[in-house]
């Protein structure tokens, strides 16, 4: 057990699982001699090599067909998109190539494909997306989003062995916010949903970067418990965490940094409404950014994510319902 | 286009274009190309007949260019066939019956009806099934090569794609992809004059043969309806492969002598250029040289027939898939990768022509 950034448990992971098997390899641009644009591989051609650590050409399409090619004939491809941003260049691949093969042709896809996700930094409109959802629209394709660093890396190793293509959502905020006790050697964490604070009197259900604004926002509430959900995964998506949830605080709040419509959290918003409506105490309640193109001015970005502040008054007024 | 037809015909059936090919070759060729037209001509009658869902796409007129390409293959090389190319998988092994019940849906067809017509890949045949976004597999033989690189493995990896595939973005991933790491790849450009409707004027400035310099491969114009100019061509392409020259673009000159789809009429296409392209069928053309070896044609001829007609009847037998199963295999519970296909070509057999 030792302490590491988010950023760090992501490198850890990767290093575990490509020194424990050599069919890993790791694909993206930028990712070898200069370590990655937020240097999650630094240092990893010096020990594994430029075939394994391969600077591709500068085409995300290309990165993620090929990574279904090397699959395909016996490899472990784990792919690193520079931005989350820029996988809309590669969508057809996944979406049509990696995500419907194994439903077509009974062919397995053990591709990882790495996102930052995520905005807070001025990263403006094509470098702060997180399009989680996209991909949880399409079939085939397992989705995860980490908060902490053991998680980070627990949920890194279990998609690199999982059989499926997985989009890995690796929140960018997180990489050096975030720090925490990180188990030794590798472990596969479920692509389940995890309590991150127990509570009765509501209950905040979030993902990524988000737990941890739900956390702040909730820590001291007027003396209100509340209990903070973190997802995960995506898909699969925790039914039964989430149902639970609303059974022990029958009051919900669910925050997306991802603009909302058709966002994660309103899939879980109907969910508890098809399926948890009689143990509701009051309507779900949704935070999360407007469908709004992520701006770049500080005060125009704050506008629009998510806030602490927000968060608080969305619980407030639920409480008070 | 040929003035003399019948000439150039029986000149080019005194010569095979490969010299590494045996007679018997040449006659598995002529039986796969007839097998292929005789299976597509018995599934279009399917198909008027209703049974067929969908619609329907056959490669009339170009069984020359998977048949001859899917010839050159070894049992660990890779393929990934596109809708034009039934004889490729024929060429691998797959059993006609299985060919019928994936036009029909049913559960004995290769993709137990998840997938319709041509887009299958039998995975156990060292085969992928294209995707509706041509030249998406491109780029997946292109990470099939990578993978054998990366390995050291003499092995090779082929993709086949239309004239409107060089108009989209993953052509030239793929080719720039595989020109720069110098992938071991055969890429086949079936170019049959038109995608959908649309002719190769409006689809290209420059002939694609001619990008591939630009990538830093060699681009080779190839008369697609000459089966056995395929086979050496692809052959050829292999070789340079194996040996770490890299990749192939090989444009296979042809002609989609049907529509698009069965619902196409194909009234846009001029006349006189299908029946200049009619009088270069590719089947005519290896009957003549098979003919030339004293082979009875017609005796061949009646036993693809057969074969036919007896897939035919085994898929009709077969069951609907169960609709309680439809929302089964979205996942899957192990990874495990291709496995090997038949490679009929007598260069690699006991003394293999390419042995390592």
């Amino acid at each position: 057990m030792s302490t590491m950034t988010y950023l760090q448990a992501i490198s850890d992971g990767l290093r575990e699982e490509m020194r424990a098997d050599e069919r890993v390899l790791l694909m993206g641009e930028d990712v070898g001699v200069f370590g990655g644009a937020f240097k999650v591989t630094d240092g990893f051609i010096e020990e594994f090599g430029a075939d394994r650590v391969m600077d591709t050409p500068l085409a995300e399409s290309a990165i993620v067909g090929t990574a279904v090619g090397a699959a395909v004939v016996g490899l472990r491809p784990v792919c690193e998109m520079q931005f989350a941003d820029f996988v809309a260049c590669g969508f057809d691949q996944l979406v049509n190539v990696a995500g419907k093969m194994h439903y077509r042709q009974g062919l397995a896809v053990p591709i990882t494909v790495r996102l930052p996700t995520g905005g807070g930094f001025s990263g403006g409109p094509f470098h702060s997306q997180n399009p989680e959802a996209w991909f949880m629209h399409a079939p085939g394709l397992k989705v995860v989003a980490p908060s902490t660093a053991e998680d980070a890396k627990g949920l890194l190793i279990a998609a690199i062995r999982d059989p499926n293509p997985v989009v890995f959502c690796e929140h960018k905020h997180l990489y050096r916010r975030v720090k925490g006790d990180v188990p030794a050697g590798a472990y596969e964490t479920p692509f389940g949903a995890r309590v991150a604070r127990e509570g009765d009197d509501l209950a905040v259900i979030a993902y990524g970067a988000m737990v941890h604004t739900a956390l702040e926002a909730t820590a001291n509430l007027d003396g209100a418990t509340v209990r903070v959900l973190d997802l995960r995964s995506l898909v699969p998506l925790d039914e039964e965490a989430i149902l639970e949830t609303v059974r022990r605080c029958s009051k919900v709040v669910v925050v997306d940094e991802a603009n909302a419509t058709c966002a994660a959290g309103a899939q879980v918003a109907a969910l508890i409404a098809e399926k948890g409506f009689e143990d509701l105490d009051g309507p779900v309640v949704r935070v999360s950014t407007p469908d709004v193109p992520i701006a770049f001015s500080p005060p125009l970005e704050q506008a629009l994510l998510p806030s602490v502040d927000r968060i608080k008054e969305a619980c407030r007024e639920l409480l008070a319902y | 286009m040929e003035t003399d037809t019948a000439t150039e015909r029986s000149k080019l059936a005194q010569a095979a274009a490969s010299e590494h090919l045996t007679p018997d070759d040449r006659i598995a060729l002529l039986r796969t190309m007839l097998l292929m037209r005789g299976v597509e001509a018995r599934a279009m009658v399917l198909y008027r007949q209703g049974k067929v869902p969908g619609s329907f796409y056959d490669g009339f007129g170009q069984e020359a260019v998977s048949v001859g390409a899917a010839f050159a293959m070894a049992a660990e090389d890779r393929l990934c066939v596109l809708h034009r190319d039934l004889g490729a998988h024929l060429v691998r092994g797959v059993p006609v019956e299985r060919v019928f019940a994936q036009y029909m849906g049913r559960e004995g067809g290769v993709t137990r009806g998840r997938d319709g017509n041509v887009h299958f890949g039998d995975k156990d045949l060292g085969c992928v099934g294209m995707v509706s976004m041509l030249p998406d597999m491109m780029l997946v033989a292109t990470g099939m090569a990578m993978a054998f690189k990366l390995r050291g493995e003499r092995r090779c990896a082929i993709t086949w794609f239309g004239d409107g595939s060089t108009s989209r973005g993953d052509f030239h991933e793929a080719m720039n992809w595989a020109g720069v790491q110098r992938l071991p790849v055969v890429f086949v450009l079936e170019n049959n004059q038109f995608a959908y409707s649309t002719p190769i004027e409006q689809q290209f400035a420059v002939e694609p043969s001619k990008r591939a310099a630009a990538y830093g491969f060699p681009g080779v114009p190839v008369d697609g309806n000459d089966v056995e100019a395929m086979f050496e061509a692809v052959r050829v392409a292999r070789e340079r492969a194996l040996a770490g020259g890299g990749p192939t673009l090989i444009e296979a000159k042809t002609m989609r002598m049907h529509g698009h789809a069965a619902h196409d009429d194909m009234r846009y296409v001029p006349k006189e250029l299908l029946e200049q392209w009619r009088r270069r069928d590719p089947i005519d053309r290896q009957v003549a040289r098979v003919r030339e070896l004293g082979v009875d044609v017609e005796a061949l001829r009646a036993l693809v027939d057969e074969e036919v007609e007896a897939g035919v009847e085994a898929a009709l037998a077969m069951p609907m898939p169960d609709p309680a199963t439809a929302r089964e295999g979205v996942f899957a519970e192990v990874a495990e990768p291709l496995g090997d296909g038949l490679a009929p070509w007598s260069g690699f057999g006991p003394d293999r022509e390419d042995d390592r």
